[in-house]
């Protein structure tokens, strides 16, 4: 089952912190990532093997490299399967609460 | 939109396993009848063969909204011409966001639908749109708009053709008319 693969790929504090990265700045290569985490080469390129059997990071070569994209659809289709159907109303107004809260500007 | 790492965000790739055929996904992408039932809506043109026109047009839904917003949407919502057509496995297109003044100025981008077959007649859709110099339009189909009804991008666009062609109907019957 897919969704469970995504799920069990962010239930991961590494993951998730790859995910951001990609976020803030899509395309990158393993040596980049690798900079920005206190962890051998190997393990990142685990992580990202899991990240990319979930469909969560798809990628690419560019020239001689390999670049790293975070592909956004699987979380997508759980939030249109479960979050859109059930709570959305609900979540986005408990959202925008913890960014009151915490100080963010919504 | 001024940062330098957002010049560096040029690159957009969106991948969905969707269980049906590469022709059928092909189709829902290059025929109107298709385009017209998921994301925006729109009913789509192709020559498909190198140098032809592609358009895809505002749908009514988009009309009546921009209407009553009190700004008149054009006939035409995306324009661009098609690079190459390998049906049922590859298109590569410029696109460019014709609707809108500011988007349109962007100039055209270009974009790459890629479709593979996997087992268990499963099909991988991988779409690579190249942003350079797009940076606005770049916010809009990452889905950075979607609060201001402008739709999620592509990435909401991809999860409605999957619910369309494994179920055969859109996420929200209703949700083309409020989006856009």
């Amino acid at each position: 089952m897919t969704d469970d693969r995504v799920f069990k790929a962010l239930a991961d504090p590494t993951r998730r912190f790859l995910l951001d990265r990609l976020f803030e700045r899509d395309g990158r290569t393993l040596t980049e990532l690798e900079s920005e985490l206190e962890m051998t080469r190997f393990g990142v390129m685990k992580h990202l093997r899991v990240l990319e059997d979930a469909g969560l990071v798809v990628t690419r070569r560019e020239g001689r490299e390999k670049l790293h994209f975070l592909n956004p659809v699987p979380i997508r289709l759980i939030h249109d399967r479960w979050i859109d159907k059930y709570t959305e109303r609900r979540v986005s107004a408990l959202l925008e609460l913890k960014t009151e809260l915490e100080g963010g500007t919504a | 939109m001024t940062t330098s790492t957002d010049t560096m965000v040029a690159t957009q790739v969106y991948r969905v396993y969707i269980k049906a055929s590469p022709q059928a996904i092909w189709d829902a992408i290059t025929k109107p009848e298709w385009s017209a039932r998921y994301g925006y809506g729109g009913s789509v043109e192709y020559d498909l063969r190198p140098g032809g026109t592609y358009r895809a047009l505002t749908s009514d839904a988009m009309k009546e909204a921009g209407a009553a917003m009190g700004r008149p949407v054009p006939d035409v919502a995306v324009d661009g011409e098609v690079i190459e057509a390998d049906p049922p496995h590859k298109l590569v297109q410029t696109w460019r966001m014709a609707m809108d003044p500011e988007l349109a100025a962007e100039g055209f981008t270009r974009l790459t639908y890629e479709i593979a077959e996997t087992k268990g007649g499963v099909t991988k859709l991988t779409l690579t749109h190249e942003l350079e110099g797009a940076p606005r339009l770049a916010l809009l189909l990452s889905g950075g708009l979607e609060e201001m009804g402008a739709g999620g991008g592509w990435s909401w666009v991809l999860s409605d053709l999957k619910t369309l062609l494994e179920t055969g109907g859109p996420l929200d019957p209703g949700d083309q008319l409020n989006q856009g």
